[in-house]
């Protein structure tokens, strides 16, 4: 660590509840400009250590968190998780190695980083400027198959690992104390939906965890959610929509070019990055639709 | 003084990532791989026997469709015999060798290919009196969260070797009809990470697919990596009498993802499926 990145000021973060601090990011597709730093990033205080949750989009982002965990509080981080292996999540993961930190994953995280690491940072340089090397992508020592606890003194953090939705790799942070569920990808409001993982997959935990009731819903991209699980409706709104056009074109025999060019348009007015996701999510849900019979 | 050298540096690679990002560029095909297929050949670049369709930006790079249609039908004296398809700038370009016949009835193949990045694709075709002649398109394969792999690898390896056999409706007997066959295979690259996992390293792809109809050829391909997650193609043929399609073909596994010297012959698979004009 050279004394350039020491210099790095704080990551600006705001207590979202007791001792849950969040980094609200814009919507922004990731590039040269905004290095890939364009997600919800955070860490929740315990009495004993620090948890930050997804680590920052590029190797400053997560120097710039760490910076912002010193900031309020002295103690020790103790774990890092990442939320799933999306670069805008993982790539701040180097800031934090260090003794007695352990990274904490989705049981499939490690194998998503090996199979897709090599193309993300062969292109982290030309889209993203900025310079990743294997060292920067840390698979998690703790693998998470369905749920674990983590104890943060006093306080105990749920992590649970979800069937395939937005990856097949989702994690999400359910802090007791606080009533908070930090569900990071697994929701998206104002910037639109991506699909990396199943349509069905994500409809299906979406619409489960809509049965719940919770104080406060921490989404990946897009404002905090305080009247869940009215906020969740948008996004299910999307992914049924575009299910149930997608199915139809497929009853008709239509084609994935012609879906990718009919399929789920009119809701363009109520998403942000539309064009840039809209129909590689169509794209992946027709791949996978095709064959649910 | 660190800081200015590491300034120095970033100045020095921005020209080059600018390069990178333009356009159209022929330098693989023309230094490699115009040598490696068809040496001493001449091709003809032209739309005249066969066009390539492709999305000018690729909005998944796991799965971009390409089409490749011909301009003349399947005569017994002249028709296309052959078409390869490459994808310039992909770390192993082949994507395939198809070989039409006179009873394809068309030799129009559609399927989906995986795109490593901004790159030139290109069919080359083979008409029976051994004429090659080309036609390209320029794939923007979009950044970002992308990565020119699956979505949802186990559920494609539960999946895997389940076949499905699609028909245009309207079919008329004699006729050129539009079929698609889809495959489930995870088609495998084998480009993970080494060291970082004890999970599959190896490539595992479907390389050979046959298929006939009451025995008669359709379509022989040899086929690649570039070729997407559960393998999809459309393709045509002539259902002159009630009877049988039928798609026969086989994986492998293969130590480098970027050469086929050492090589493992997996498991071979056939489907029928009954045709009534």
């Amino acid at each position: 660590m050279n004394a350039a990145s020491w210099a790095l000021p704080a990551l600006p973060v705001t207590e979202a509840a007791p001792g849950v601090f969040v980094h609200r990011s814009e919507h922004h597709w990731p590039d040269r400009e905004n290095h890939g730093e364009i997600a919800n990033i955070g860490f929740i205080v315990g009495d004993d250590c620090v948890a930050v949750i997804d680590s920052g989009g590029s190797p400053q982002q997560g120097i710039a968190l760490r910076q912002a965990v010193k900031k309020v509080t002295a103690k020790p981080i103790c774990y890092v998780i990442n939320t799933h292996v999306h670069p805008d999540h993982i790539y701040g993961n180097r800031a934090f190695k260090n003794k007695g930190v352990r990274f904490v994953g989705h049981y499939k995280l490690a194998r998503a980083m090996a199979t897709r690491a090599p193309h993300y940072l062969s292109k982290a340089d030309e889209l993203l400027d900025i310079r990743v090397s294997p060292d920067n992508i840390i698979p998690p020592d703790l693998q998470v198959k369905q749920t674990m606890s983590l104890n943060l003194g006093n306080r105990e953090l749920v992590l649970t690992a979800h069937p395939a939705a937005h990856t097949d790799n989702d994690l999400s942070v359910y802090d007791k104390n606080t009533d908070t569920l930090w569900l990071a990808d697994l929701l998206f409001l104002e910037h639109i939906p991506v699909i990396d993982g199943s349509i069905r997959g994500w409809l299906k935990e979406l619409r489960r965890l809509a049965q719940n009731h919770y104080k406060l819903v921490i989404p990946g991209h897009g404002p905090l959610v305080k009247d869940w699980p009215l906020g969740s409706q948008p996004h299910i709104a999307y992914l049924e929509q575009l299910a149930g056009e997608i199915r139809a074109m497929l009853k008709q025999g239509k084609t994935l070019e012609y879906a990718v060019d009919h399929a789920g348009l009119s809701a363009k007015k109520n998403w942000q990055l539309f064009e840039q996701f809209h129909r590689k999510n169509v794209t992946i849900a027709f791949a996978e639709l095709e064959w649910e019979d | 003084m660190k800081n200015l050298a590491k300034f120095v540096f970033l100045i020095m690679l921005l020209p080059a990532a600018a390069l990178a990002e333009g356009g159209d560029d022929d330098s693989t095909w023309n230094n490699t791989l115009k040598t490696q297929f068809f040496a001493g050949k001449t091709i003809e670049e032209s739309d005249a026997v066969i066009e390539l369709e492709a999305p000018y930006r690729a909005e998944d790079p796991a799965i971009v469709p390409v089409k490749v249609t011909s301009k003349m039908p399947q005569g017994k004296d002249k028709y296309i015999k052959k078409i390869w398809v490459l994808v310039d700038k992909n770390p192993f370009p082949f994507v395939g060798e198809f070989e039409f016949f006179p009873e394809s009835g068309k030799a129009d193949l559609a399927m989906r290919v995986r795109v490593n990045t901004y790159s030139n694709i290109r069919a080359i075709a083979e008409t029976n009196d051994g004429k090659l002649t080309m036609s390209k398109k320029f794939v923007k394969a979009s950044g970002g969260c992308s990565a020119p792999v699956g979505a949802d690898l186990d559920e494609a390896m539960k999946r895997l070797g389940k076949v499905k056999f699609r028909l245009d409706d309207g079919m008329k007997p004699g006729q050129p009809t539009e079929a698609q066959l889809m495959i489930s295979h995870p088609n495998l690259t084998g480009m993970q990470m080494d060291q970082m996992t004890r999970y599959v390293r190896k490539s595992h792809f479907i390389d050979q697919l046959k298929v006939t109809f009451n025995d008669k050829p359709v379509l022989n391909a040899k086929i690649d990596i570039a070729i997407s997650a559960d393998p999809n193609f459309r393709f045509y043929f002539i259902p002159d009498k009630p009877g049988e399609l039928k798609a026969e073909f086989s994986d492998i596994s293969c130590e480098s993802p970027v050469s086929r010297k050492v090589c493992d012959k997996g498991a071979s698979y056939s489907q029928q499926y009954a045709v009534t004009p």
